[in-house]
């Protein structure tokens, strides 16, 4: 069941995404900022848990989700640490994924070469 | 040109020149393969907790494995191919997030590891993280507000 | 001589000779409906180089000497080289010339190139400046991908008014004396910016300057588009197309029987999946020197207009909220 609600939610957070691109001429960069900033505010507004513990991987794998895990990282950095946590929280919840892109990137970067395209 | 238009008119004249994107079409793709790609996350989530991770570390874990697989197809290729039939479906999940931080650095390899590979792989990365951080401290200062009282 | 007949046209009243041309296209385009028509096919569009820009550049360089071949020259025989491509600094011209022995000028003139050094060409023979000047002109869709968009790899989705860079470049040997087809005409185009901003639609960008151009030529020579056999256009693609031979009626010229693209010539449009066309300096110079140049030989046209256009477009720019200028350059060629 979880699998089913993942796809439907995760699907429609999708198609959203490329009516935003196919409508407004948003640039995809653009797109994965939006989505991640939209992420972290909706969760500020307590929208996204819900969201999460319903569709599961739906609503955490789209980089909404990634903006979710900055704000959750926030809110609890805020409540162990005070002021401080505003500068840690985002960074210290979004460490895992942050590091592995940059790991990742960089290894296939330099294993692989870019090729001509047909 | 003898029949002058003006730039406003011109451009409200090629729109009518210019085709659409196929938008239902497309969404209908993104829906799909977003979809598809988020049940694969689910059943890495549900591999992890089976491992015994608790929760947190699940999504975590899972996360990174969706990234390795983002930036392992990049650098195959596949991912670019995947993404002209699904569009915002291979841009909105996290692994379109590992392809953003791919491809730019990927390519600059021919500039050197430093300039070239160090610097563009945040080309897209970078807004990305910035937005996200500077949200998050907005996030934060909101939470440590109401702290307060 | 040269006989400035308008504001923007010159006649030329001893025509130079295009002696011969060659033209080199990658794997893609090798594939179109134009494959017989090129010299020569790569079989790796990299060409063994490390990097895209050398790839263009190496492109640039065997056209060059193919097409000297062609002619039976020397590069001593050669007065003047004009070259460009669409990279910054034109790095696809000055490294492909730079193992060559010919006086050289850097032209750039986004796409419409082909057209821009054929009449410079044209001008510097028929007064008298030059014997024998080749007119060079590449483009190659991996680096200009990578400067104009978005990276090879990078997952986006192209627009319907998008166009595919040609990987391709064309060489044309023009002389004072020979056998062969002659420039009679040029009429040079004037920066026209219409005020597009969407970098994924060039035709509609260009359009304007083409009309521009187009409707001076007719206006100062006095020629009809009846006289010609073929209007040839550089890179409008079929959204362009479609906007250059509608408002040309509203001017008065009837373009619509003999008017061609080559973005539209170089792919199968549908097949290809090249959404509006081929584009790039190399789509102009690859099928005049290939495919038009061939037609010309075999005495099949006439008498033929070529104007190619350009967008003279810069990413930065356009980010800072700029709008796209374009130019058009037109060529009268006859047998």
């Amino acid at each position: 069941m979880i699998f089913l609600k993942a796809f439907i939610v995760g699907g429609l957070i999708c198609a959203v995404g490329q009516i935003l691109i196919d409508k407004t001429k948003l640039t995809p960069a653009r797109i994965l900022v939006t989505f991640v900033v939209l992420g972290v505010f909706l969760q500020l507004l307590r929208v996204y848990e819900p969201l999460v513990n319903f569709a599961g991987a739906g609503a955490t794998v789209p980089l909404t989700g990634f903006g979710y895990n900055l704000c959750k990282g926030a809110a609890k950095a805020v409540s162990e640490q005070g002021f401080l946590g505003i500068f840690t929280g985002g960074f210290t919840s979004s460490a895992g994924g942050i590091a592995a892109a940059l790991i990742f990137g960089f290894l296939v970067s330099v294993i692989f070469r870019s090729k001509p395209k047909k | 040109m003898k029949n002058e238009m003006t730039n406003k008119e011109y451009n409200e004249y090629i729109k009518t020149k210019t085709p659409n994107s196929k938008i239902f079409s497309n969404c209908a793709k993104a829906f799909l393969v977003g979809g598809i790609i988020c049940v694969i996350g689910q059943c890495i989530i549900w591999l992890y907790e089976k491992w015994g991770l608790d929760k947190e570390s699940a999504a975590t874990c899972t996360s990174i494995t969706l990234i390795f697989f983002g930036a392992l197809l990049t650098g195959l290729d596949i991912y670019p191919k995947i993404a002209k039939f699904a569009g915002a479906g291979t841009i909105v999940p996290i692994t379109g997030f590992a392809n953003s931080v791919v491809s730019p650095a990927l390519e600059a390899k021919t500039e050197g590891m430093v300039l070239g590979v160090g610097a563009k792989i945040f080309t897209i990365a970078g807004p990305v993280i910035l937005y996200g951080i500077f949200a998050s401290a907005i996030a934060g200062t909101v939470y440590w507000i109401v702290s307060l009282f | 001589m040269n006989t400035r007949i308008g504001r923007q046209t010159v006649k030329i009243e001893n025509p130079p000779v295009i002696l011969d041309a060659a033209a080199i296209v990658g794997v893609k385009e090798g594939q179109g409906p134009l494959r017989d028509s090129f010299d020569k096919i790569l079989t790796d569009d990299t060409l063994g180089e490390k990097s895209w820009e050398k790839s263009e550049s190496t492109l640039q360089r065997q056209t060059a000497l193919l097409a000297l071949e062609k002619a039976h020259l020397k590069q001593n025989e050669i007065d003047y080289i004009l070259a460009g491509d669409l990279l910054n600094q034109c790095v696809g011209a000055h490294y492909s010339v730079r193992d060559l022995d010919i006086p050289f000028l850097g032209l750039y003139g986004a796409c419409s190139t082909m057209t821009e050094s054929m009449s410079i060409a044209g001008m510097l023979i028929g007064g008298g400046g030059a014997q024998r000047v080749m007119c060079l002109t590449s483009s190659h869709f991996c680096s200009s991908e990578r400067q104009f968009r978005n990276p090879l790899e990078y997952g986006g989705q192209r627009t319907p008014s998008a166009q595919w860079t040609v990987t391709g470049a064309g060489c044309a040997v023009l002389g004072a004396k020979g056998d062969g087809p002659k420039i009679t005409h040029v009429t040079t185009g004037k920066v026209i910016d219409k005020g597009v901003t969407d970098i994924s639609n060039m035709g509609a960008a260009m359009a304007p300057a083409a009309i521009d151009t187009l409707s001076a030529h007719f206006n100062e020579t006095g020629m009809k588009p009846s006289d010609y056999d073929m209007i040839l256009t550089g890179d409008l693609g079929v959204i362009g197309s479609d906007i250059l031979t509608e408002l040309m009626l509203k001017e008065g010229f009837d373009i619509r029987r003999n008017h061609r693209d080559c973005g539209k010539l170089i792919f199968d449009i549908e097949k290809q999946d090249v959404h509006a066309g081929g584009s790039g300096c190399g789509c102009c110079g690859s099928v005049f020197c290939g495919y038009i140049f061939k037609e010309l030989k075999r005495h099949n046209l006439k008498k033929i207009l070529v104007m190619a256009t350009g967008a003279l477009m810069n990413p930065m720019v356009v980010e800072q909220g700029e709008s796209i200028p374009a130019i058009a350059h037109a060529v009268t060629i006859e047998n």
